[in-house]
């Protein structure tokens, strides 16, 4: 097959370790296109209902991971996002915990039903990062275990006796909260950002969105933006793996101005003008979560959970996981040094 | 999205919906958990998992009965696990995690997922791949086109052919905003020969060959599955030759070899020679035959009440008994298609003549997608399974501890490695001693050459040296003449000279006497 120009995702992200792109191929074999002959309906659009029952018997698995400094707000945030008590403070015993000394991976599973779709979602909390006096590597824990998530689903898929379904543990989404300083991006940010946005679909956002105007505000999002893109880091969606058009003009649409978003996080309700809304209460004035001219937490929501959602299982299952496949297999090494043991 | 009127009236099919209103808050409380949590393992279906509580949990503790009566629109499933099914295994998990339930309070927006799944599906397209096993003439290539209200154009096959062929055809479809991507896989000449021994091997091997398609795509180290063309065959109809007894024994062993490898679905062609009454008797019997022989013919799921009623009514009927016609016949005043005889008309699509719309709907409209779900999690991994176990691979060592494939690939990797170096030192090896061979051969050749050289040269000697004898004869004899003939001058030259003294002192004489 004739080598061309690495426009397709999978080939994006591979070439840095096999440099041999591969063009998507164009038309299956010897096909007759027989479009306009149809002389009565057949029924083939009922695959789409078809399918559709499929997959909601079958339900969804969703990882996502929150990453931050100690006090941004994460824990809230998710919270509000799938409104209900899925972080690591509301389900565990002890809420007076103190600071981890180390980065530690905590991952909650829930399952939490809407609309006849059943979804697994597990939420990946990593206190301690950012906290401590040397920061140093301590984006590696958090690599280590996106990585152990992507050999767990190796080790699966490669069995002779494969599971009818494998379970998937990887990590879909990772929501980097920045600390609104107004200013710019921290070291520690931009290293973090640097590390992962390569293994996983990085999210940023600006946490604690109240302390800022609006000014104040968009210029700090234009100033961020700036530094993401000139130290390279791609962020979720990445530009490399639009794949039509229609795509990109959406996707660049939402990279150039609303990402990062400006979030604030609440699980509390207030009543403002007759309506129940979610919001902080100070004394000069409600924050509504979910409304627009307030903050971005609407858009977040909805670009996460009603658009994208598959979207990002799928970069990750497609693009992330198969370039940690290669990788591995290409190293044809022992077994990665996290696994030391025979499962 | 509207679907286009049709003809035939069928029940309309609700199509997807991208944005839904919020739905009001659910009857509890709002923010509100279990107290203290539903602590459970999470546990997966195994392999064949039907008719069980939708989400898995362990039977003593779970709450399903109340928890989905609870929820709006779920399915009123039972927990319950069959006897004897296979205990899904708990996956290793961090253990300060716990799996509950919980419920929303407020919209989320997760129930546009299947929606989002299918629309990225439906801007791929779908594949799907007919094979069709029957005998020449038995009306495939005319069901095809019926069945997909088109012409596929291809030239009937003639009943000379040498052996069984498999010719597949690719078609692309478009219906509404679906694609299909169809491909009908044709056996030519089958049934044909007089020894039909091996009618079944190409067959075989074709399905096979689709499968190591797609083993050797997913063990790629660089793979693209996602926009990989499937060719593996989902549906097989198997057309059975309207006799009105039994099935033919070419029918039971073919049907025998195939059905691990596709779902087999399998029809009576031609139906409209055979009568009602022994329609009824000849399908009993040849689904009696089927059972005898252990065949394992396609099973329409039943795990899902939409389709749980439908499929079971369908397969009652089976196997179809179908008739194909591409040609329309007016019928009171629309045009049908059907196949007219001077007795009458046979309508395709009428239920009381032929069961094809039963085979269209259970084919296409209903069971698809199921079809595809089987080929891919049933046949290919049997397929897979059987494939890398012949190559060595297994998942457990004599000491019953699994094996990660990367060790024992590791192993024959190396194996093989060692084979080939090994192999190549015997190369070398042959290669040095066959250069050592015809170096021999050449000194040999060398010496006689210099040999030769010498003898030719001492020959070439002794001649020399006998010309040079006999030039030196040849000399001595030239000076003896010469000096022979200088002393015969000499003597002629004195002689003459004395002759011309005596001459002249002669003449002096004379003149002398004058004076």
């Amino acid at each position: 097959m004739s080598k061309g120009l690495p426009e397709t995702r999978r080939d994006a992200a591979m070439s840095e370790l096999v440099p041999e792109p591969r063009p998507k191929p164009a038309v299956p074999m010897k096909p007759v296109s027989i479009n306009s002959n149809l002389l009565g309906y057949i029924g083939i659009d009922t695959i789409i209902e078809q399918m559709r029952k499929k997959t909601m018997k079958t339900g969804f698995d969703f990882n996502i991971m929150v990453v931050g400094q100690s006090g941004l707000g994460k824990s809230t945030l998710v919270n509000t996002l799938f409104k209900s008590q899925v972080s690591r403070k509301a389900s565990s015993w002890n809420r007076e915990e103190k600071i981890p000394k180390t980065v530690e991976i905590k991952a909650i599973g829930h399952v939490i039903e809407e609309g006849g779709v059943k979804m697994k979602l597990t939420v990946i909390d990593t206190p301690g990062f950012g906290d401590q006096i040397n920061n140093e590597n301590c984006w590696e824990p958090i690599e280590k275990y996106i990585n152990e998530q992507y050999e767990k689903f190796l080790k699966e898929e490669v069995n002779i006796a494969r599971k009818k379904r494998i379970p998937d543990t990887r990590v879909h989404c990772c929501l980097y909260f920045i600390s609104p300083t107004g200013h710019s991006l921290r070291p520690l940010d931009l290293e973090f950002m640097k590390h992962l946005s390569k293994v996983v679909n990085i999210i940023p956002v600006i946490a604690k969105a109240d302390t800022m105007t609006l000014e104040e505000k968009s210029e700090f999002k234009q100033r961020v933006r700036k530094e993401l893109e000139v130290n390279g880091i791609e962020f979720y969606p990445q530009k490399e793996f639009d794949e039509d058009l229609e795509d990109k003009t959406e996707n660049d649409k939402i990279r150039q101005e609303s990402m990062p978003f400006a979030v604030v996080g609440s699980d509390k309700e207030y009543q403002v003008n007759g309506k129940r809304v979610l919001g902080r209460k100070t004394p000069w004035g409600i924050i509504e979560v979910e409304n627009l001219n307030h903050c971005e937490f609407a858009l977040l929501r909805d670009f996460v959970i009603r658009t994208h959602l598959q979207d990002l299982k799928e970069v990750t299952h497609n693009i992330h996981y198969e370039t940690y496949r290669a990788k591995r297999l290409n190293d044809n090494g022992g077994l990665p040094p996290v696994l030391g043991k025979k499962i | 999205m509207a679907r286009p009127a049709n003809l035939f009236g069928t029940r309309p099919l609700v199509l997807c919906r991208v944005r839904r209103e919020p739905d009001p808050p659910p009857a509890e409380a709002l923010g509100s958990t279990p107290a203290g949590g539903h602590v459970a393992p999470i546990k997966r279906e195994g392999v064949g998992a039907r008719s069980r509580c939708r989400w898995p949990r362990a039977k003593a503790e779970c709450e399903c009965s109340v928890a989905l009566t609870e929820r709006r629109g779920s399915p009123a499933g039972v927990c319950g696990e069959r006897p004897g099914a296979a205990m899904a295994v708990a996956v290793g998990r961090p253990s300060n995690e716990e799996l509950r339930n919980l419920s929303l309070s407020g919209h989320v927006g997760f129930d546009s997922l299947p929606d989002q799944l299918v629309n990225k599906s439906t801007s791929q397209g779908f594949c799907f791949n007919i094979l069709c096993v029957g005998e020449t003439g038995i009306g495939k290539s005319t069901l095809m086109d019926t069945l997909f209200n088109t012409k596929f154009e291809s030239d009937p096959a003639t009943h000379n052919e040498p052996g069984v062929r498999l010719k597949a055809r690719s078609y692309e479809l478009q219906e509404s905003n679906v694609r299909l991507k169809l491909t009908i896989v044709d056996t030519v000449g089958f049934g044909d020969q007089i020894n039909k021994d091996d009618s079944y091997k190409p067959i075989v091997e074709y399905i096979d060959a689709q499968f190591e398609a797609y083993l050797q795509e997913e063990l790629k180290i660089k793979r693209s599955l996602f926009n990989y063309h499937d060719t593996r065959i989902h549906a097989c109809l198997y057309f059975i030759a309207p006799t009105g007894h039994s099935l033919k024994s070419l029918d039971l062993v073919t049907m025998k070899k195939l059905d691990s490898k596709v779902n087999i679905i399998p029809i009576i062609a031609k139906a409209d020679t055979i009568a009602k009454n022994e329609l009824h008797k000849f399908k009993s019997k040849i689904m009696s035959e089927l059972v005898s022989n252990g065949v394992q013919i396609y099973q329409f799921p039943t795990d899902e009440e939409t389709v749980a009623e439908i499929n079971a009514t369908m397969s009652v009927h089976l196997p179809f008994a179908v008739v194909g016609s591409t040609e329309e016949v007016k019928i009171g005043n629309k045009m049908a298609k059907a196949r007219q005889y001077p007795w009458g008309v046979v309508q395709v699509e009428n239920e009381s003549h032929c069961d094809f719309v039963k085979l269209r709907e259970m084919l296409i409209r209903v069971n698809m997608e199921d079809l595809r779900e089987q080929t891919h999690a049933r046949h290919y991994e049997l397929y897979r399974r059987c494939k890398l176990e012949e190559m060595g691979f297994k998942d457990t060592d004599p000491d019953s501890k699994p094996f990660s494939l990367q060790e024992t690939y590791e192993a024959k990797r190396n194996e093989f490695l060692g084979e080939l170096q090994k192999k190549e030192e015997e190369m070398r090896q042959m290669f040095v001693m066959r250069v050592k061979e015809k170096e021999a051969e050449l000194k040999e050749a060398e010496k006689e050459l210099h040999e030769k050289f010498d003898l030719l040269k001492r020959t070439h000697q002794e001649e020399k040296k006998k010309v040079e004898d006999k030039k030196k004869e040849l000399e001595e004899e030239v000076n003896n003449f010469q000096k022979k003939k200088a002393a015969a001058q000499l003597l002629q030259s004195q002689a003459q000279q004395s002759g011309a003294q005596q001459t002249k002192k002669d003449k002096d004489k004379k003149n002398a006497s004058f004076t």
